[in-house]
C-alpha cells in the first residue's frame, strides 16, 4: 500500500500540474489546439489511474481547458468521483468543476445527490461550504427536493459561516423545488434577525429576491424591513432592503408615508423635484458614471412622475449627442416617456438624424426601434398626422443592415389596416417600395430589411382599389427578382397579385377593354410559372393554384364570359384588426365543460392500427365533394348567398363594413396629398421617397394656421361676449388637445370578443420560471406540506430496530435543543408525526390479513346493530328455513363483506388471488363462535356454478362438504382455508352456501345450518402489485389497453383517506400521486393490467382505468364506485 | 449573472458563470461567444467613459448589464441583473480587486493566469450561485486563509515538487 502511494507520487511528478498546462498553451501559441488535444489524452490516461490525486489534478486541469471552451462533460464521471474524495483539496476541485461543467441536462447529476448530502452533514465546515457553493450552481429540481431539508438544517448551523451559505442557496431551491418555499419561509424569516452581519444579509438577499417577482406576498414582512432599514449599518443590506421597498410600496400605500422619513435621513431629500434637480446636477457633471446613473435614476422617476422629468427634455436630447454608447441608450430610453403630440415629431426628427449617422448597427437598431416604440407607444396616441408617420416608416427602410425589417413592417400593416383614411396613401407609399424593390432585397447585408416588403405587398393586394398604376404595381411584383426574396415573402407576393389581377380585371371590364384584360392575364400566365419552380412549397402551393385559376380566367375570356365579379369576390369582405389577446377573452358558455371529451377518446395507438380504412374512407368522402369540377354560375353565386348569410350569423366573423370607400371620401384633408418630390441629386435616397422632414413644416404652418383660425374666433367670441370670459381667454395657451390632427383618422380599436373577462393576469409569461415562487405566505403550514425527509423503503413493522429512523430524530433534534423554540419543537413533533403515519400506512399496504380483519370486524359490529332490529322477529325461532331467508335477507349490499350469521356463529370472509395459479383464489374465512355452546364438526358446502368450482379433496363428489378442521369452544374463533378454481375473472360472482355444524351444550347436542352467500368480486381477483411510474408510463403508453371511466359525487373525506380505500378495499397500489391527482395500478390473477387514475374535484372523485380486458374494467369500476358512493 | 476577467490580450483568465442560458448542452460555445462578445464590447471604451455597459444580445436581454472596472492589464467584468445596484458591484469589484491583493501578496496579472483554481475560490467565498455573500474582505480573507491551512495539512502525503509563482 504504503509502495503504491510512493509510486504515485512519483508519477505524479512526472504529470503536468495546472501550472505546467497554463504554461504550456502560453509557449504553444501558434498550434495552441494540437496542444491542448494532447493534454487532453494525456488527462484521460491520468483518469483512469486509481490514485485520487492523480485524478484531482487531472480534473483541476480540465476546469481550466472548459473555461477556454473545450467540451469536458465526457468527464462528468470522473468529476463526481473527485467530488467524492475524503480530502478537502480534492472535494474543492471536484466541486469546482461541477459547478463549471454540470447543468440539468448532466444526467449522472443524480448519481451525486448522496455524496452532497454526505458533505452537507460533514463535521468539517469546509467541506459543507464547499458543497452549498457547488450545489448553488448546478442545483437541478431533482437535487432540491432530495436535499431541501437538509440545507434547512443547516440554516441553523452553529457556524454562522455554514448558514449564510445555507441561507442564500435556499433561494436556488425555491426557484427549482417551489414546494419547499412555504415550510421553509418561517426559519428564513428568523434569519432576518441573526445576530451573525453575514446571514442577516443573506437572508435580505433571498427575501429581496423573492419579493422582486412577487412583491405581494412579503407585505407582511414591511414592518421587520422597516426596523432593519432604521436599524443596519451594513449599506449592502440597505440598498437590498430600499429596493425591496420599491417594489412594495406600490401595494401599500401606506408604506409610502411611513418610509419618507427614514427614506428623507437616507438621501437627504425625498423630493422628487429636488431629487430630479439633483440628478440634473449629476447628469451634467463631467464624470461620466454619474451622468450614467444619473440617467438611470431619472428613468425610475419617470415612471412615477413623468412631468417632472419631462422639463429636462432640452438635457435628454443632448445627452443623445454624447459620445458614451452607454449613456445615449439611457437617454433614448427616457425620451420614450417624454413625448407629446406637441414634440413627437421634432424628437423623431432628430433621432432621425442620429439614425443617419450612427455607426454601429446595435446602436442604430436600438434608435429604430425607439422610433417605432414611441410612435406607436399607447394606441398611436401622440401622432396627429400618420402620413408623416407612414414616410418615416419608409425612410427607416433606407437603413443598412438592421435587423428590425419586421417591426418595420408590422407597422405599416398596422397603422394601414387600422387608419383608414391613410390607407390611399400609403398603398401610394407601398407601391414605391413595391417599385424599387430592388434597392431594398439587393444587397445581401440588408437582408433584414425585405420583410417590408411583405407589408408593402400585403397592403398592396388588399387595398388595390387606391392604387393609381395598378398596372405597374403588378409588373413590379411579377419581376423575376422577386424569386430571391424569402419564401414568406414570396408567398404573400403570390398571393397579393391575385387581389391586385382581380381588381384591374374588374376594372377593364368595367371600362370594356377585352383586350387589355387578356392581356394582363397571358402577363399572369407567362410570369407565374417562375414562381411555381420555387424550391419554397408555400409559394409553389399557391402559385400552381393560382396559376390554374388564371388558366381557366383566360378560357373563359376567350369565350367572352364576364369574369371580374366572380374573380374579386374571391377576396370579398374586409379583415378588422382582431386583438391579440381575444380569443382568450372569449367567456366560456355556462353548462360548456372544455375538458370533458367529445367523442369517446380512441383508446391510444391500437384503436389507429384497428381503424385506419374507416378514417381514410371517411376523408375520401369528403374530399370528393369540393372537387367537383367547373360549377356553374348558379351554383357559385347560390354558395357565395349561403356563406354571406353564415357570416351574417356567424358572431366571430369579421364582417365587412357596408362602404368604406364612402367613409373615406369623406375624409378632409386626404385630397391634399402632397406632391411627392424626386431628388435624385442625392445619392441613395429611394428616388420617389417623400421626406418626412416636410411635415414638419407643413404641420408647423398647419397648426400656424389652426391657430390664427381658433384666435380669430375667440376674438370673434370675445365680441360676442365681451368681458365674460375674458380671464380664462387670456390664459390660453397651446395645450397638447388643442392640436387637431391633420387627417380625420378613426384609429379602430382590435376587436374583442363580447362580454370579453378583464383579467390581469394576460400579462404574465406562463413559463416564467418566478411564478411557481408566487406562493401565499401567510397562510399557516398545512400537515402535508412537509419537506421530503429521507427515509427507509422497507419499514416492516413499527417495533423492529430501524436504524435510520433514529438517526434522522437525532439530527432534527439538534436544533431543539439549541433553540429552544416552541415553533421548532411543533414542527418537529409533526415531522414524526407525519413519519408515523406514513409506517401506518405501509403496513396498512403490506398487512398481515390479522389486521384487515381487525378493521373488517369493527365494522361489523356496527352492522351488526342494523341488523338486529332487522332480524328481531327471526330471534326465537331458529330454523333453518329461517336461517335461508336470513342470507336471503343479506343480499342488501353491504359494504363489508361478511356471511350471514346466526346468533351463536359468525362468519367473516376474505378472497384472495393466488399469485402461483392464475385460475384459483383462496378464500379465507373466520369463524367465531359468540355462543355460550360448544360448536363442532362444522362442514362447508358450496354450490358450484359452471365458472367457479371450490377444490374438494379427490375423489368427493361435487355435493360433499368440506370439513373444517377444528372445533370452536364458546367465544374462540379460528380461521379456514378454501381454494376455489375460476374459469373466467371479468364478471362478480355469487356462490351459494352452506354450513352445518354440531351445537352441543347443557341441554344436549343440536345439529343446525347456517346459509350464507359468498361474493367473488372482481377487485378480489386483483393482487395489489407495486408499480414504477417509468414501468406505468411504459404500460399507458404501449396503447393497447381499453379505456372507461367513472364519476362520484358528494365525496367529503379527504384524498389521502379515499386512496387508502381503494387500496384497501380494491387491492390496489398507488404508483404516484401529485396534488388530488393519483395513479394507481394492480394487476388481476391472470394478468391483466389495471390502471387508475384518480382525480379528486370539489367534492366529487373521477377514475379514469385502463385495462386490457375491458368487461374486467367497467366491472370493477363499478364496483368502485359503489364503495366511492359510501364515503 | 457571471464574472469574467480578461487581460488586454484577449486571453481569459477566469470565467465564472450562473445563468439558465449558459448551462446547456451547447454552452461551451455559447461561453466562448459570450466572451468574445463582452471583451469587444469592453475593450473598445475609452479611459473616460462610464462603467456601465448595456444592450449586449448574448447577455441575456435589457435586465442585465455588465458593469466592470479596468486595472492596468486587467479587465473584471460583471453581468448582473436589475435586483444589484450599480455601484454596489462597483465597489464589490473592488473589494474582489483588494482580496486578492491580500491573498496573492501583491497581487500581478500572472498569479491570476497560474492560479485560476485559487481565484475561483476567492471568487466563491464572494460570490454564491449568483448572488452576493460576502462583502466583508476580512471575513473573506480568514475564510481563505483557513482553507489554505486545511489543504496544507493534507498535502504532507503528496507535495508538488514544484512551486511556481
Amino acid at each position: 500500500m504504503a509502495l503504491k502511494m510512493v509510486k504515485g507520487s512519483i508519477d505524479r511528478m512526472f504529470d503536468k500540474n495546472l501550472q505546467d498546462l497554463v504554461r504550456g498553451i502560453r509557449n504553444h501559441k501558434e498550434d495552441e489546439a494540437k496542444y491542448i488535444s494532447q493534454c487532453i489524452d494525456e488527462i484521460k490516461q491520468e483518469l483512469k489511474q486509481d490514485n485520487i490525486a492523480v485524478k484531482a489534478n487531472a480534473v483541476c486541469k480540465l476546469t481550466y481547458l472548459q473555461m477556454l471552451g473545450y467540451d469536458i462533460s465526457w468527464a462528468a464521471f470522473n468529476i463526481i468521483e473527485v467530488m467524492s474524495a475524503s480530502k478537502f483539496t480534492f472535494k474543492r476541485i471536484g466541486y469546482l468543476a461541477a459547478s463549471q461543467c454540470f447543468h440539468e441536462g448532466t444526467d449522472v447529476i443524480m448519481l451525486t445527490t448522496n455524496q452532497i448530502r454526505k458533505d452537507l452533514s460533514s463535521p468539517n465546515q469546509y467541506d459543507t461550504g464547499v458543497a452549498l457553493t457547488g450545489l448553488s450552481c448546478f442545483v437541478t429540481p431533482d437535487l432540491a427536493r432530495d436535499l431541501a431539508n437538509d440545507i434547512m438544517t443547516l440554516m441553523s448551523h452553529t457556524k454562522p459561516y455554514i448558514r449564510k451559505k445555507a441561507v442564500l442557496i435556499m433561494y436556488k431551491v425555491f426557484l427549482k423545488y417551489p414546494e419547499s418555499l412555504r415550510p421553509a419561509f418561517p426559519r428564513l424569516k428568523e434569519k432576518l434577525e441573526d445576530p451573525d452581519p453575514g446571514v442577516q444579509s443573506a437572508a435580505v438577499n433571498v427575501i429581496c429576491e423573492l419579493a422582486r417577482r412577487n412583491p405581494k406576498n412579503y407585505l407582511s414582512l414591511a414592518p421587520l424591513f422597516f426596523k432593519l432599514m432604521t436599524s443596519s449599518t451594513n449599506n449592502w443590506v440597505l440598498i437590498k432592503i430600499i429596493k425591496l421597498f420599491g417594489a412594495l410600496t406600490p401595494l401599500e400605500p401606506r408604506l409610502g408615508k411611513k418610509l419618507i422619513e427614514p427614506l428623507t435621513n437616507l438621501i437627504h431629500s425625498a423630493s422628487i423635484q429636488l431629487c430630479v434637480q439633483k440628478l440634473r446636477i449629476l447628469i451634467e457633471d463631467s464624470d461620466q458614471n454619474l451622468k450614467y446613473l444619473g440617467l438611470l435614476a431619472m428613468s425610475k422617476i419617470l415612471k412615477t412622475h413623468p412631468k417632472s422629468v419631462q422639463s429636462h427634455k432640452d438635457l435628454i436630447l443632448q445627452c443623445l449627442d454624447d459620445k458614451d454608447e452607454s449613456i445615449r441608450l439611457r437617454a433614448l430610453d427616457l425620451l420614450y416617456g417624454m413625448v407629446s403630440k406637441k414634440n413627437l415629431m421634432e424628437i423623431v426628427k432628430k433621432l432621425m438624424i442620429h439614425v443617419d449617422k450612427a455607426e454601429g448597427t446595435t446602436y442604430r437598431d436600438e434608435l429604430l426601434t425607439k422610433i417605432i416604440d414611441i410612435c406607436s407607444q399607447s394606441n398611436y396616441q401622440y401622432i396627429t398626422n400618420f402620413e408623416w408617420y407612414i414616410s418615416i416608416l419608409v425612410e427607416l427602410t433606407r437603413l443598412e443592415g438592421t435587423r428590425h425589417g419586421h417591426l418595420i413592417a408590422a407597422q405599416m400593416l398596422d397603422v394601414a389596416i387600422r387608419v383608414k383614411a391613410i390607407r390611399k396613401f400609403a398603398v401610394s407609399q407601398m407601391a414605391m417600395l413595391l417599385d424599387n424593390a430592388h434597392l431594398i432585397a439587393s444587397n445581401t447585408q440588408r437582408n433584414g430589411i425585405c420583410e417590408v416588403l411583405y407589408a408593402a405587398a400585403w397592403i398592396c393586394g388588399e387595398f388595390s382599389e387606391h392604387l393609381e398604376e395598378p398596372n405597374q404595381t403588378l409588373e413590379a411584383m411579377l419581376r423575376p427578382k422577386v424569386t430571391t426574396l424569402p419564401g414568406h415573402i414570396q408567398a404573400v407576393y403570390v398571393q397579393n397579385m391575385v387581389k391586385l389581377y382581380a381588381s384591374i380585371l374588374q376594372q377593364k371590364e368595367q371600362a370594356g377593354e377585352k383586350e387589355s384584360s387578356q392581356e394582363i392575364t397571358q402577363l399572369m400566365i407567362d410570369r407565374l410559372p417562375q414562381f411555381v419552380q420555387s424550391a419554397d412549397l408555400e409559394v409553389q402551393e399557391r402559385a400552381s393554384c393560382i396559376l390554374q385559376l388564371i388558366k381557366y380566367i383566360q378560357k373563359l375570356q376567350a369565350k367572352e364570359v364576364p369574369v371580374a365579379e366572380e374573380v374579386i369576390a374571391l377576396f370579398a369582405g374586409e379583415l378588422n384588426p382582431v386583438a391579440p389577446k381575444a380569443q382568450k377573452k372569449v367567456p366560456v358558455p355556462e353548462g360548456l365543460d372544455l375538458d370533458a371529451w367529445i367523442n369517446e377518446p380512441p383508446s391510444d395507438s391500437e384503436s389507429e392500427d384497428e381503424k385506419p380504412k374507416t378514417i381514410f374512407h371517411d376523408e375520401e368522402q369528403r374530399h370528393s365533394r369540393p372537387r367537383q369540377p367547373e360549377m356553374d354560375e348558379e351554383e357559385l353565386a347560390r354558395r357565395r348567398e349561403a356563406r354571406k348569410q353564415e357570416q351574417a350569423n356567424n358572431p366571430f366573423y369579421i364582417k365587412s363594413s357596408p362602404s368604406p370607400q364612402k367613409r373615406y371620401q369623406d375624409t378632409p384633408g386626404v385630397e391634399h396629398i402632397p406632391v411627392v418630390q424626386i431628388d435624385l441629386s442625392v445619392p441613395l435616397k429611394v428616388p420617389g421617397m417623400p421626406m418626412s422632414d416636410q411635415y414638419v413644416k407643413l404641420e408647423e404652418e398647419r397648426r400656424h394656421k389652426q391657430k390664427l383660425e381658433k384666435d380669430k374666433k375667440k376674438k370673434k367670441q370675445k365680441k360676442e361676449k365681451k368681458g365674460k370670459h375674458h380671464r380664462h381667454n387670456s390664459l390660453h395657451t397651446e395645450s397638447d388637445e388643442d392640436i387637431a390632427p391633420a387627417q380625420h383618422v378613426d384609429i379602430i380599436t382590435e376587436e374583442m370578443p363580447e362580454n370579453a373577462l378583464p383579467s390581469d393576469e394576460d400579462d404574465k409569461d406562463p413559463n416564467d420560471p418566478y411564478k411557481a415562487l408566487d406562493i401565499d405566505l401567510d397562510k399557516p403550514l398545512a400537515d402535508s406540506e412537509k419537506l421530503p425527509v429521507q427515509k427507509h423503503r422497507n419499514t416492516e413493522n413499527l417495533k423492529s430496530p430501524d436504524t435510520e429512523v433514529p438517526l434522522v430524530e437525532k439530527k432534527s433534534k439538534k436544533p431543539k435543543k439549541k433553540e429552544k423554540k416552541h415553533k421548532e419543537r411543533e414542527r418537529e413533533k409533526e415531522k414524526k408525526k407525519d413519519k408515523e403515519r406514513k409506517v401506518d400506512e405501509e403496513e396498512k399496504k403490506k398487512s398481515s390479513k390479522h389486521k384487515k380483519k381487525k378493521h373488517k370486524k369493527e365494522k361489523e359490529e356496527k352492522s351488526k346493530e342494523k341488523k338486529k332490529s332487522k332480524k328481531k322477529h327471526h330471534h326465537s325461532e331458529e330454523e333453518p328455513v329461517e336461517s335461508v331467508q336470513n342470507g336471503t335477507l343479506d343480499d342488501e349490499p353491504l359494504p363489508v363483506r361478511n356471511c350471514p350469521r346466526q346468533e351463536m356463529l359468525e362468519l367473516t370472509y376474505d378472497i384472495q388471488g393466488n399469485l402461483q395459479n392464475d385460475s384459483q383464489v383462496t378464500v379465507s374465512v373466520i369463524f367465531e363462535n359468540k355462543s355460550t355452546s360448544f360448536v363442532k364438526s362444522m362442514e362447508l358446502n358450496v354450490l358450484d356454478s359452471l365458472n367457479t368450482k371450490m377444490i374438494r379433496p379427490e375423489g368427493s363428489s361435487v355435493h360433499d362438504g368440506i370439513p373444517v378442521p377444528f372445533q370452536l369452544p364458546p367465544g374462540i374463533s379460528n380461521e379456514a382455508q378454501f381454494v376455489f378454481t375460476l374459469q373466467s375473472i371479468v364478471m362478480a360472482q355469487k356462490l351459494k352456501g352452506t354450513l352445518s355444524f354440531i351445537v352441543k351444550n347443557d341441554e344436549g347436542s343440536t345439529h343446525e345450518k347456517l346459509d350464507f352467500k359468498l361474493h367473488f368480486s372482481c377487485a378480489s381477483y386483483l393482487i395489489t402489485t407495486p408499480c414504477y411510474s417509468d414501468a406505468f408510463a411504459k404500460l399507458l403508453e404501449s396503447g393497447d389497453l381499453h379505456m372507461n371511466s367513472i364519476k362520484v359525487d358528494g365525496i367529503s373525506i379527504s384524498f389521502q383517506h379515499l386512496l387508502a380505500k381503494i387500496c384497501f378495499h380494491h387491492h390496489f397500489s398507488v404508483v404516484e400521486r401529485v396534488d388530488s391527482c393519483a395513479s394507481m395500478y394492480s394487476r388481476s390473477i391472470q394478468g391483466h393490467h389495471v390502471c387508475l387514475l384518480v382525480k379528486k374535484g370539489e367534492n366529487s372523485v373521477s377514475v379514469d382505468g385502463k385495462c386490457n380486458e375491458p368487461t374486467l374494467l367497467s366491472n370493477l369500476l363499478d364496483e368502485m364506485k359503489e364503495t366511492l358512493s359510501m364515503c | 449573472s457571471f464574472t469574467g476577467l480578461a487581460n488586454q490580450t484577449f486571453c481569459t483568465v477566469l470565467l465564472y458563470k450562473n445563468s439558465p442560458s449558459l448551462k446547456t448542452r451547447e454552452s461551451e460555445d455559447i461561453q466562448q461567444q459570450i466572451i468574445r462578445e463582452t471583451f469587444h464590447l469592453v475593450s473598445k471604451r475609452d479611459e473616460n467613459v462610464c462603467n456601465f455597459l448595456e444592450g449586449g444580445l448574448l447577455i441575456g436581454g435589457s435586465d442585465n448589464k455588465l458593469i466592470y472596472r479596468h486595472y492596468a492589464t486587467l479587465y473584471f467584468v460583471f453581468c448582473v441583473d436589475s435586483s444589484e445596484s450599480e455601484l454596489g458591484i462597483l465597489d464589490l469589484i473592488q473589494v474582489f480587486v483588494e482580496t486578492l491583493d491580500k491573498c496573492f501578496e501583491n497581487v500581478c496579472e500572472l498569479d491570476l493566469i497560474f492560479h485560476v483554481d485559487k481565484v475561483h475560490n476567492i471568487l466563491a467565498e464572494m460570490v454564491m450561485g449568483g448572488m452576493v455573500l460576502e462583502t466583508n474582505m476580512n471575513e473573506i480573507v480568514t475564510q481563505i486563509d483557513a482553507q489554505n491551512k486545511l489543504e496544507k495539512s493534507e498535502t504532507f502525503i503528496f507535495q508538488s515538487p514544484r512551486q511556481d509563482r
